[in-house]
């Protein structure tokens, strides 16, 4: 797949808003500041994914999982994620779950078709998805 | 796609960055080949993180505040100081005026010697003029 440059990019809006939510009230971002942060940004993507390779590679591992990329924070010097990351995570994981289990419960009512578009566009090996615990249905999904 | 938390508006998705654009970014590192949907989650936010970081750091460190305004100037000045954003310098150079720099190039003749960048701020209207290797986005 060919990638333009565009693709490699982030959009402006968001780039702009996570911005503005760091910085005090009406401060002004210059164009100029704005476009540099997101070239910034998309050097930082490649930049940690390169490193959290490294640490799968290290592993025999051919798929980057969330601990490369926590490891890949450290060795980077942005420690400082760490602890928020791990938080997301977590909140992430359940949310997941908690589709998953939704989907399950419209499967079983409707036909198997998936509807659900929590998943990537691209359905080659990419993803491994988390092992799902069989459990007790303990989490409504309200959505 | 967003991915977001029940019930939420803008600021309570869980992260912003949609992560298929991640994914696109991360792929074109030849020599990944898979990627975990947590890993790619956690990317997402951390680019996120960092861009707050890189933000408030320049912010807080750098001279446009006196405007009160975020300038690449400050973002620049940041890459250069702080190593943790070092790995940033190649595509945030400081910019000169082109007039300061030939000026700087006649100097190196006439001395002989090897000049130094200097560190210029960066007026708002002089964007046009600065010179630097500015990788076009």
């Amino acid at each position: 797949m060919a990638e333009r440059p565009e693709d490699l990019n982030l959009p402006n809006a968001v780039i702009t808003r996570i911005i503005k939510e760091a910085l005090p009230d009406g401060v002004n971002i210059s164009k100029e500041a704005r476009s540099a942060i997101s070239r910034a940004a998309s050097v930082f993507v490649l930049y940690a994914t390169s490193c959290a390779n490294n640490f799968a590679m290290k592993g025999k591992r051919k798929t980057l999982n969330a601990g490369d990329v926590l490891s890949a924070m450290e060795e980077m010097e942005f420690q400082r994620f760490v602890a928020p990351l791990k938080e997301s995570l977590e909140v992430y994981r359940r949310e997941q779950k908690g589709k998953k289990e939704a989907r399950k419960d419209k499967d079983k009512k409707t036909d198997s078709e998936e509807q659900d578009k929590s998943r990537e566009e691209e359905n080659d090996d990419d993803d491994e998805r988390m092992e799902e615990e069989e459990q007790n249905e303990e989490e409504e999904v309200d959505n | 796609m967003a991915a977001r938390l029940s019930g939420g508006g803008g600021e309570h998705r869980l992260v912003s960055l949609p992560l298929s654009r991640i994914r696109v970014i991360m792929k074109s590192s030849p020599e990944v080949s898979s990627i975990n949907q947590d890993a790619l989650f956690l990317t997402a936010k951390a680019t996120e993180l960092f861009v707050q970081y890189l933000a408030s750091y320049s912010y807080k460190h750098g001279r446009g505040k006196e405007k009160n305004a975020l300038t690449y100037s400050d973002l620049s000045h940041t890459a250069e100081e702080c190593e943790t954003f070092q790995f940033l310098a190649d595509i945030l150079p400081k910019k000169i005026l082109a007039s300061k720099y030939l000026k700087m190039l006649e100097k190196e003749k006439r001395d002989g010697e090897v000049g130094e960048g200097e560190e210029e701020d960066e007026e708002e209207d002089d964007e046009d003029e600065a010179v630097g290797e500015d990788v076009g986005s």
